[in-house]
């Protein structure tokens, strides 16, 4: 591969953020460099400093932050050039993209407007030639219906529309390069394989490199020639992607390499007992409405499903934003009102009314996918966990349920002398231990697993499927593990269901459906997460 | 960092001791140097008024008609130059004629005639003046017609001057800081029971009981404010404790408000639905869940309720609806100053001070709480 | 829009009506009445005075009359000041209170606008501190000290102001009265100001206009400033409605001929018709700067729609 020329430097880049906790140093001296027309990805879990790295270059640091070193664009200091001079820079050498597309444009203003604004500003063009050009522009990121678009409002288009004029407005000058952080971690699975082609495609056409900060390795592995590899504020590992991939040597990236969850689940025998089962269920939300505002709008959350949980099994539930896979869930708990019935252990439960359904609310519990928000902040670990207790077995001593928690918390992996402590002094991962803990210590029979791992960081996700998975088999449990991520889904469960709009598109064995998928839906959904090759770029 | 952390102690005995987010806020507001100046100002501003009456040498109540509206100073009074008016003022009022007077020491002799014989009961008049005390007769003229009379200088401090009617400003201004206190603390308290049971109510119930809760609020908020203050002074008489229990349970409203939001979010927190999921009650999920939650700004509220009540306090009294003479609070003196700006403009100047101090000191404790219990919003 | 004016103007109606009617019988179930004080009078005066103003008649009917009277524009004479009907007294003394109260509000809400933007704009530096003392002293020192110390600072010692009276409306006379009025209002909206704006400051699009190398005035006025205007809208609207319909404080110390005294002395006097009438007019008033705000909102949100 030959060298091109480097268009943008990193020198010993430290960032430094000032906080009610004193300073904490969020880059600590770090080099990169980015050749002309070339794609660097940054790699890194959350934490790492990837972002900050970015956006102290490109002088978009929170007000407490500060940045020491230098970021050179040809010849040019970023951190040190004048405001006139940076803005000559930004936005029209080098734009960036940003993680939140619901966000990240002006609500108040059309999106014609705002992306005329930056095209006048650097280009010095006349308003009718700046329309003309916005127009071309979201052509190119092919939006449907240019015209009306350009006289929409943001809150008018979806969240992966939004993300195509962000693109429209960071390549309307022409850049250099393009910084793209994580833009597609917060769409759906599907347009974010969209997105990622029209990216794609935009740098063959117009040749600008490419700066992808991403936790994603299955992006990294498609699309970037190069990639840094950062961890807590430093980089750890870098070099051409293959090299990467192929010989990591150092441990971090190794364990992140290997932290695609493994393994496939046996299904359990199929004269197993139908723990929970679901005939019709339909779940119906009013929206609107009300005193003088008219009759509601109707949404059916769940149309019409039936699902039947065995002893032992674990039936994942896939599908994307919207379809319906939570309400499902919670729907089977009877945690909100459904038609159709719902059986649990042979009883009819779609009646039961809430004092009926306490003494079988430890059999059938319930694992967040939040782990900050669904832990009571003004609690300690051990209330936490032993809340259910007071519900079920209100005749245990305050001892005995300490040893309880003490129990619990060592049964996921957790040290019982943190039982003290309180929500906020664990991370991600330990909290979402502590949230396993508190359905566990009940011994229910099912627990529905409300995308547990979605929030977590890629290595913290396959230990938390690896302790779900000593958990249900040391106690025979029944999973129900609503996901949108794919490939977890595939290491956890055995039957898969998948949702759209609410009904099931696709049901079987999960190996069966992955290696042949018979819906188009499916296909799509499928491809997106799982095919390496499609976005492959340069070579 | 690795999430495992796998411990094959045996059922660990000892537990660390967590911080939790009260010892977290507490920590912060440590750290806040204006909240804690404010804090420790408050609490000497509260000390003097309770104590402060009891070591100052005047009653707030005592009038000495002698120094009216007198302007404040460190030296005492009387000063030498109106020894000879007091004295005058004294001696005229027993009908007899100064022959004489001279001052030794802090004595003052003082020789009197008259055509008629001279009573000694005279001295009383000597006596009930505020600049002397201690009155003698020295001698008596053989004929009854002259007598000398001796009394020593009482001397008495103003630090903060007198008001119209000669009433000493600095118990007045203690003495008043005791009752604006004392009522922002209590009806800031009836306010937030009342707006802490109604708003979690409607929050916690919701739904149709909910709106009809809300909207009486509403209506209640679109009266103004002063009309209802005022209904409650001509209901109430003028009877302060009634009175400012009612301004209390005017003051409820933003309370309710606030309680009620926070009361539908925490209800909406995942925290509370898994609790649910566990079936845990209502009762359970109040009060592990919701109160240790609401707390925070209530207690925030509350800071910010105590200044709110003050001024109002402050304010009727300025109109003459609130505290009555002779009791007294900032409102009153301030009022009583503002008419009396041209003349002696200290009137004002002392009890606004206090008043306006007391209400800063309340106001970045309040803001200090904010920034302490809620982080995120710097 | 026009459609959603109107029937805004209709729900109106129940809502006026809920608040005169809750006003009349609180009024009336107070002690005391508006003749009782007039120690003078004797009872045939008395009687004859109630008779007069049909304050013997039952309660209910009292209410009819007066809602009747009302529909026709009618507020009735004024009982303590035999002289005036309800109306003229307003007639007088509202323009005169609203002029006061419209120039405070304007300027509070221009150089509070601006004080909060150059706070938000210097987060946690010196101008930053300056506004928030600037702030806190307007809204924690109360109208009834400010007023005083203007009239003795520029009144009494630099000669600069009188110290009081309407002068037939001379701009010297309004500049005491205004600043009083002003200062915490200014107060609050510079703290409104810089707390939105430090959001907004914050919100990911303005990350986005800085981004594509947009200049500091568009980041800041064209795209901040504009999200951050809507607390302050909300805000204007009930603060106008009770500026300008007078403030009993500047009004009294000031010794101006407005409106703002007569709720208090109307109500301590059972001056029922002048009471009422006060009631009516900050009804009134609040309603339609509630109106405003939301066509406000409207104007500066796109998201907000009224079909």
């Amino acid at each position: 591969m030959s060298t091109p020329e480097t268009v943008l430097s990193v020198n010993d880049l430290r960032v430094r953020f000032r906080t009610l906790d004193g300073v904490v140093e969020a880059v600590k001296g770090i080099n990169l460099k980015v050749g002309a027309g070339e794609t660097v990805a940054i790699v890194g879990e959350s934490g790492s400093g990837k972002s900050q790295t970015m956006m102290a270059a490109m002088r978009l640091l929170a007000s407490n932050g500060e940045a020491t070193g230098s970021v050179d664009y040809r010849g040019r200091n970023l951190l040190t050039l004048s405001k006139s001079g940076l803005n000559e820079v930004r936005g029209r050498k080098i734009t960036m993209i940003f993680q939140e597309p619901m966000t990240s444009l002006d609500p108040l203003y059309t999106i014609g407007n705002q992306l005329i604004e930056p095209i006048q500003r650097h280009r010095k063009l006349g308003a009718a030639a700046a329309r003309e050009e916005a127009l071309k522009l979201l052509k190119l990121v092919k939006i449907p219906d240019p015209e009306r678009r350009m006289k929409s409002y943001p809150y008018e288009m979806s969240g992966g529309q939004r993300q195509r004029v962000m693109i429209a407005m960071a390549l309307a000058n022409d850049p250099d390069i393009l910084i793209a952080d994580e833009p597609t971690t917060a769409l759906d699975v599907t347009i974010q394989a969209q997105i990622l082609t029209l990216l794609a495609e935009l740098q063959q056409k117009l040749g600008m490199a490419i700066v992808f900060i991403t936790h994603d390795l299955g992006i990294v592995r498609r699309f970037a020639d190069r990639v840094y590899v950062m961890r807590q504020g430093e980089v750890v590992e870098e070099g051409v992607t293959e090299a990467v991939f192929s010989k990591p040597t150092h441990p971090y990236t190794k364990m992140l390499l290997s932290a695609e969850p493994t393994g496939r689940k046996a299904p359990p025998a199929p004269n197993a007992p139908i723990l929970l089962q679901g005939r019709d269920v339909e779940v119906v939300f009013k929206i609107g409405g009300g005193f003088l505002a008219g009759d509601p709008m109707l949404l059916r959350a769940v149309d019409r499903i039936n699902i039947a949980l065995r002893k032992g099994q674990t039936i994942g539930i896939v599908g994307e934003s919207g379809s319906g896979k939570s309400t499902l869930g919670r729907a089977l708990l009877r945690l909100l009102g459904s038609e159709g019935s719902i059986r649990f252990e042979n009883r009819d439960i779609s009646k039961a009314d809430k004092g009926d359904m306490r003494p079988l609310r430890r059999e059938l519990q319930l694992v967040f996918q939040d782990p900050f928000g669904s832990l009571s902040p003004r609690m300690t670990v051990g209330q936490i966990i032993t809340e259910g207790l007071l519900v079920h077995e209100p005749s245990l001593s305050a001892k005995q349920r300490d040893a309880r928690a003490c129990e619990a918390l060592e049964e996921v992996g957790l040290d019982p002398i943190m039982r003290n402590r309180y929500p906020h002094e664990f991370s991600g991962g330990q909290r979402q231990r502590i949230a396993i803990a508190r359905a566990m210590i009940l011994k229910p029979k099912v627990v529905v697993l409300d995308e547990p791992t979605s929030a977590l960081d890629r290595s913290v996700q396959k230990q938390i499927v690896e302790l779900l998975r000593k958990l249900q088999k040391d106690h025979d449990l029944s999973y129900l593990f609503i996901s949108h991520d794919l490939a977890v889904v595939r290491a956890m469960a055995d039957y898969l269901i998948v949702m759209k709009q609410g009904k099931i598109v696709e049901e079987g064995m999960t190996d069966a459906i992955f290696d042949n998928p018979r819906e188009e839906y499916t296909q799509t959904l499928m491809a997106a997460a799982m095919d390496p090759t499609k976005f492959r770029l340069s070579a | 960092m690795t999430d495992v952390t796998a411990a094959p102690t045996p059922a660990a005995a000892k537990a660390v001791v967590g911080r939790s987010l009260w010892g977290d806020a507490w920590a912060r507001l440590k750290a806040n140097k204006a909240a804690m100046i404010s804090l420790y100002y408050l609490v000497f501003m509260a000390v003097i008024c309770v104590v402060g009456p009891y070591f100052v040498p005047h009653l707030y109540t005592t009038i000495y008609p002698d120094y009216v509206r007198t302007a404040p100073s460190f030296s005492p009074y009387p000063r030498a130059e109106t020894i000879e008016t007091s004295l005058g003022d004294a001696v005229k009022r027993m009908r007899v004629d100064i022959k004489e007077w001279h001052q030794e020491g802090d004595r003052v002799f003082v020789t009197v005639t008259s055509s008629k014989k001279v009573d000694e009961r005279n001295v009383r008049y000597l006596e009930r003046s505020d600049a002397f005390d201690n009155v003698t007769i020295d001698s008596t003229s053989p004929d009854g017609l002259e007598m000398v009379m001796s009394a020593s200088v009482k001397q008495q401090y103003f630090l903060f001057g007198t008001d119209n009617v000669g009433r000493d400003l600095l118990s007045r201004t203690l003495m008043a800081g005791r009752i604006s206190l004392a009522i922002g603390l209590l009806a800031g308290i009836v306010a937030v029971v009342i707006g802490v049971i109604y708003g979690a109510t409607a929050g916690f119930i919701g739904g149709k009981t909910d709106e009809i809760m809300m909207r009486i609020v509403d209506v209640l908020y679109s009266l103004p404010f002063i009309f209802f203050v005022i209904m409650l002074v001509v209901f109430f008489g003028r009877n302060f404790i009634l009175m400012f229990l009612a301004v209390g349970a005017v003051l409820w409203l933003d309370m309710a408000r606030i309680v009620r939001g926070q009361a539908l979010s925490i209800r909406r927190q995942e925290y509370v639905q898994a609790a649910e999921a566990m079936g845990v009650s209502t009762r359970g999920i109040v009060r592990r869940h919701v109160i240790p939650n609401l707390l925070g700004p209530v207690v925030i509220y509350m800071t910010l309720l105590v200044p709110q009540v003050i001024l109002l306090e402050s304010f009727l009294s300025f109109l003459g609806l609130g505290v009555q003479e002779p009791m007294t609070s900032w409102g009153v003196l301030i009022s009583a100053g503002a008419k009396n700006i041209g003349t002696a403009n200290w009137l004002l100047l002392f009890p606004a001070f206090f008043l306006v101090s007391t209400l800063f000191a309340l106001n970045f404790i309040g803001d200090g709480l904010r920034d302490a219990l809620d982080p995120k919003d710097r | 829009m026009l459609l959603y004016v109107l029937r805004r103007l209709l729900t109106a109606i129940p809502t006026l009506f809920v608040i005169v009617t809750l006003a009349f019988f609180l009024m009336r179930v107070a002690p005391g009445g508006p003749f009782n004080q007039e120690r003078g009078l004797s009872p045939e005066i008395r009687a004859n005075l109630e008779a007069q103003f049909g304050l013997g008649d039952p309660l209910w009917l009292q209410y009819v009359n007066y809602l009747n009277n009302l529909l026709h524009g009618n507020f009735g004479p004024s009982y303590n000041l035999p002289d005036f009907t309800v109306t003229e007294l307003f007639a007088a003394g509202l323009p005169i209170s609203a002029q006061l109260g419209a120039s405070a509000l304007i300027l509070a809400l221009l150089l509070g606008s601006m004080l909060g933007i150059i706070a938000a704009l210097n987060q946690n530096k010196v101008g930053d501190y300056t506004v928030i003392a600037i702030a806190t002293a307007g809204s924690t020192i109360p109208t009834f000290v400010i007023a005083p110390v203007i009239q003795l600072v520029f009144g009494l010692t630099w000669h600069l102001l009188p110290i009081g009276g309407w002068g037939d409306g001379a701009l010297l006379n309004k500049i005491g009265p205004i600043l009083t009025l002003a200062l915490p209002q200014m107060a609050i909206v510079a703290r409104l100001m810089r707390g939105s704006m430090i959001e907004s400051l914050r919100s990911h699009h303005i990350r986005t206009a800085r981004a594509m190398g947009l200049s500091d005035w568009s980041v800041v006025v064209k795209h901040a400033l504009r999200g951050a205007v809507l607390p302050i809208v909300s805000f204007a609207g009930p603060a106008a409605a009770a500026l300008l319909t007078g403030s009993v404080i500047v009004e009294t110390i000031f010794s101006i001929p407005g409106v703002g005294r007569y709720f208090v002395e109307a109500a301590l006097n059972r001056d029922y018709t002048l009471v009422m009438g006060t009631v009516v007019v900050i009804a009134i008033f609040t309603i339609l700067f509630n109106l405003i705000v939301d066509i406000m909102y409207a104007v500066v949100d796109p998201r907000v729609r009224y079909d």
